[in-house]
């Protein structure tokens, strides 16, 4: 049989976002598969050498559309790294509580996207109204609806307006209560099972020779958190649980991402019980003259992709000298994607590559 | 784990028969947030045009624009420019709701615009105070018609939370002699910062540079703090004597109309500024190797400066610099003028006056003090010997109440200046000091010293008698404070109406009227006084603080007559510096209104500019 080859992106009804993957078929299988980043490339690591150590905190979280807000936590740790700036005790606490939200506003996002790709519009609808609601309690906390630039070093922006914990905690049961909806109609759906069981396989093995984390890591059974291997913000103060499944394919990863979410809502309940009072912000210095000591550091933190890294380096200047964001994506968009599609079906392209969880304005930063 | 059910999804049927959660926008429209990051509003009553939202912007949306209807009435500490947004560029962050030191700049809930024209989108910010046409109550609104000039009223979203601020509000505090330590001596009431607290309280400056346009020698602030923060106080030095050559002086008795002009003291305190002037000259030991200084080729011109009070000590130094020879003369026996008298040792030390002093003299001026012209050295001899003459000699008389027996009275300078650099006064135990300015609260609080001093575990007392009333009184706020904390005693609103004596003609009080109003309505001077209510406070001695007067006493009857005054009896001078008659030029006091040394220092810089273009 003839080999062809076939673009998948950036304009394809299947594909997320403005990424493109070259695949060589032969009749429906995929051969080979190449990622091409660079369409959607925004320069946000060289235009961050230009900006002051404030502008910048704007900016970071325009590197993930769906989930903007895990980008801002790891700027604002190594800026506080750098910078040696405590964060009031609160603050960890408030950070922990917004940054589980946006798990679970984002992973909503995926499971929308997840089910439309598989033709699951009903449930993609409902994922979409849950997220709109978690919108709205960040519209509420943050005065963002997308970008709700909160987050910034030495604590958060403001405190939780008046009413707001009743109003996360309504909120939150209303989602919760929904949660067996999802099951009947997606999770326990037997369409869905046979569309992702056995596709996508990856091992323990492989997913930890090719940088994968998060979903596709947990997936093979291996407990590995960032907010449990090395906690931040308030991560170590309630206890929860690391949810895994076994097989690794694309039917696990979404069952993954489905008990993350009742994980993070459980723990923002436990948060919001530990939560002290006080300050939720020590003041930086004047942005104008603020300057951050010479110095390198990565830190990371676990986003709702995976392991998101940010290596930062200051010359004691009052602007970053160099900045490098490891992002989820990157390794899931290329590495893990490229070989998972080998031997695929053409149908199942657009699965796989939803199940990896990639967001392309993560790939191309 | 057992394969699902074909079934169970059935159950997602009931769903068919529930009501839609999609909004029918516009007929159901939902409510933005409280904190809801929409378009700016700015209120411009209260804005200052300081430009640090444009500065901090990380788009650069924000331009300051010219604003014509404001040019006409520019406040102080206020620029006729207001920000404008470009909504092509505006991320809607909100940094500059944060960074904004009045709180005018806020956000609002609404985010309506659509217009075919981009230009629209370019946008002057303002509230419903001034442009009532485009905010509209609820009744009025329509959310069809919504754009940036309809708007809702009462819409804030984002507005400034000074907990949340990106300035810091608060100074750091200024270490000071606890008053009931300082009202004992001398000592210097204020310890000074050190190097930390220094970088510290410089950090806190946004360079908005209001204090520049309101500071009168236009000193370039925010760079001299700037070097502070950066720990150059060797850098800030050379930029503070671009301007100001007597900053051990300014940095303790500056008047500060730059901290009143301070975008941070809005909803907070104002830089420190006039600490951090006198932070870099105290740790500065030897002016001379920080700031290498050269000198333009000798001119071969002379010029006889009067004065060597703050106006004149700064034309020596511009002109020294300008290659010209300079002469100062003065009576006292030292530098400083008018400020080696009058402000008080805890505020002012001889040491500070004469480290500024003695560099200007390190510079190759020429200083000949104890010398009064008139008496040692004939005004028309100078005019004579020199290319050019400088007039800097300041109020030097004091005013008297002239109320009965008020020749009894001591006056202020006289009592000042024997302290200083005549014999200390023995002072009596019970004082009245007449008069509500600065340089009665430097009196009484003198006196207050002495009788400390003097009588020690005596029982002493100081009062201040003042025609104007607490709001009224012209003496700065911190000044009655610490007079307060010291212990003086006030009496505001009574006028002098006699000095009553004893039967040996010694002093024995007070006869005090109750004053009705100060100022006339046109608020000029004109006191007047309650009938029939009277009050006698006993004192031992009486000194009158009520102001002072210039004296020219030492310039002939002939050129005399030439000098022209203004309307306020201030000498006339040109831009130039130079007064009605040829060749002399005036500065200080006795030129303009503010009666302060930094007033004097930019008279001087003119003057110093017009004296080396007219010779």
């Amino acid at each position: 049989m003839r080999e062809l080859e076939l673009y998948f992106g950036p304009q394809h009804l299947g594909m997320v976002g403005n990424f493109s993957i070259t695949l060589q078929v032969e009749g429906d299988r995929v051969l080979k598969a190449t990622a091409n980043p660079g369409y959607l490339h925004r320069g946000f690591e060289k235009l961050m050498e230009y900006r002051t150590w404030i502008q910048n905190f704007p900016l970071v979280c325009r590197i993930n559309v769906v989930e903007p807000d895990h980008i801002e936590m790891v700027y604002a740790m190594a800026v506080e790294k750098l910078a040696n700036i405590e964060v009031p005790e609160r603050a960890h606490y408030v950070r922990s509580i917004y940054l589980e939200l946006a798990r679970v506003g984002s992973h909503l996002f995926g499971l929308w996207a997840y089910a439309n790709m598989l033709g699951f519009d009903t449930v993609a609808q409902w994922a979409m109204y849950h997220r709109d609601l978690v919108l709205d309690l960040f519209e509420e906390l943050t005065g963002g609806r997308v970008y709700h630039i909160y987050i910034w070093p030495g604590g958060v922006r403001r405190d939780f307006p008046k009413g707001f914990e009743d109003k996360l905690v309504n909120t939150l049961h209303s989602i919760g209560g929904c949660v067996p909806d999802y099951d009947n109609t997606f999770f326990n759906n037997r369409l869905f099972y046979n569309r992702a069981r056995g596709i996508g396989k990856v091992t323990r093995e492989e997913a930890l020779a090719w940088g994968g984390t998060g979903q596709v890591l947990r997936a093979t059974g291996m407990q590995y958190d960032i907010r449990k291997v090395e906690p931040y913000a308030a991560y170590d103060k309630v206890p929860w649980n690391v949810p895994t499944r076994e097989d690794g394919d694309a039917y696990s990863r979404i069952w993954v991402v489905r008990d993350e979410m009742i994980e993070s809502v459980h723990m923002i309940f436990k948060l919001l019980d530990a939560m002290p009072k006080g300050d939720v912000y020590h003041r930086v210095p004047n942005p104008f003259k603020w300057k951050i000591p010479e110095g390198e550091t990565y830190v990371r933190c676990e986003s709702s992709r995976g392991e998101l890294g940010l290596y930062l380096v200051s010359n004691g200047e009052d602007k970053p000298y160099r900045v490098h964001f490891r992002t989820p994506s990157y390794p899931h968009g290329l590495t893990v994607l490229e070989k998972t599609l080998e031997n695929a079906s053409i149908a199942d392209v657009g699965n796989i590559m939803i199940s990896l969880y990639v967001v392309a304005p993560e790939i191309d930063r | 784990m057992a394969k699902p059910s074909l079934f169970s999804p059935l159950k997602s049927a009931r769903f068919l028969f529930k009501k839609p959660k999609t909004l029918r926008y516009p007929f159901e429209l939902k409510e933005p947030a409280g904190r809801y990051r929409g378009f700016h509003l700015n209120d411009w009553d209260t804005c200052t045009g300081c430009g640090n939202c444009a500065d901090i912007c990380p788009n650069e949306a924000i331009d300051m624009v010219k604003i014509t209807e404001l040019a006409s009435k520019p406040e102080e500490g206020k620029k006729n420019e207001r920000p404008q947004l470009d909504y092509g560029r505006c991320c809607f962050c909100g940094l500059c709701v944060d960074i904004c030191p009045p709180g005018s700049l806020r956000l609002s809930r609404d985010y309506f615009h659509i217009h075919f024209n981009t230009g629209s989108f370019v946008f002057l910010p303002r509230d419903e105070k001034s442009e009532q046409e485009k905010f509209l109550p609820a009744e009025k609104y329509s959310v069809l018609k919504a754009s940036l000039s309809h708007r809702k009223q009462d819409y804030e979203g984002f507005v400034s939370d000074l907990d949340y601020a990106l300035f810091e509000p608060e100074r750091v505090p200024m270490p000071e002699v606890a008053p009931d330590e300082r009202k004992l001596s001398f000592i210097e009431q204020v310890i000074g910062y050190n190097r930390e607290e220094a970088k510290k309280e410089a950090s806190r400056c946004l360079e908005c540079k209001l204090c520049e346009e309101a500071c009168p020698a236009h000193l370039k602030i925010s760079e001299y703090i700037q070097a502070i923060y950066e720990d150059k106080p060797d850098a800030s030095l050379r930029k503070i004597f671009e301007d100001n050559p007597i900053p051990a002086i300014c940095g303790r008795i500056c008047m500060k109309y730059c901290e009143d002009a301070c975008s941070l003291r809005l909803r907070g305190e104002s830089l420190a500024i006039r600490w951090l002037k006198r932070y870099v000259s105290d740790t500065i030991q030897d002016y001379k190797t920080a700031l290498e200084q050269s000198f333009k080729t000798p001119s071969g011109k002379r010029i006889a400066v009067i004065g060597a009070g703050p106006s004149g000590l700064s034309v020596a130094y511009f002109l020294t610099l300008k290659g010209h020879y300079v002469v100062v003369f003065d009576a006292l026996p030292g530098g400083g003028g008018m400020i080696r008298i009058g402000p008080p040792l805890y505020r002012l030390p001889l040491e500070s006056i004469d480290k500024d002093v003695n560099y200007i003299a390190s510079l190759g001026a020429e200083f000949r003090f104890n010398t009064k012209i008139g008496r040692d050295i004939s005004f028309q001899d100078l005019l004579k010997k020199y290319d050019a003459v400088y007039i800097g000699t300041g109020l030097t008389e004091s005013r008297s109440t002239r109320v009965r027996n008020s020749e009894k009275c001591l006056k202020a300078l006289e009592f000042l200046s024997d302290n200083k650099i005549g014999e200390q006064r023995t002072v009596g135990k019970n004082i009245i000091v007449i008069g509500g300015g600065n340089v009665a609260m430097d009196v009484a609080r003198e006196a207050l010293r002495l009788q400390h001093m003097q009588y020690p575990k005596h029982h002493v007392m100081t009062k201040a008698v003042s025609l104007e009333s607490w709001d009224e009184m012209p003496a700065t706020k911190e000044e009655i404070e610490e007079a307060k904390e010291e212990g003086i005693q006030f009496h505001p609103a009574w006028g002098p109406k006699e000095v009553v004596l004893d039967n040996d003609g010694h002093v024995k009080g007070l006869l005090c009227k109750k004053v009705k109003s100060v100022f006339d309505p046109q608020g000029r001077f004109a006191p007047t006084f309650y009938e029939g209510q009277e009050m006698l406070l006993e004192a031992d001695m009486i000194i009158e603080a009520i102001g002072q007067a210039p004296d020219f006493s030492f310039i002939p009857k002939k050129l005399f007559d030439q000098l022209k005054f203004t309307k306020f009896r201030k000498v006339k001078v040109d831009k130039n510096g130079m007064t009605s008659i040829q060749g002399v030029f005036a500065g200080g006091d006795i030129v303009n209104m503010n009666l302060d040394a930094v007033t004097a220092i930019a008279d001087a810089k003119a003057a110093s500019e017009g004296i080396d273009r007219f010779i």
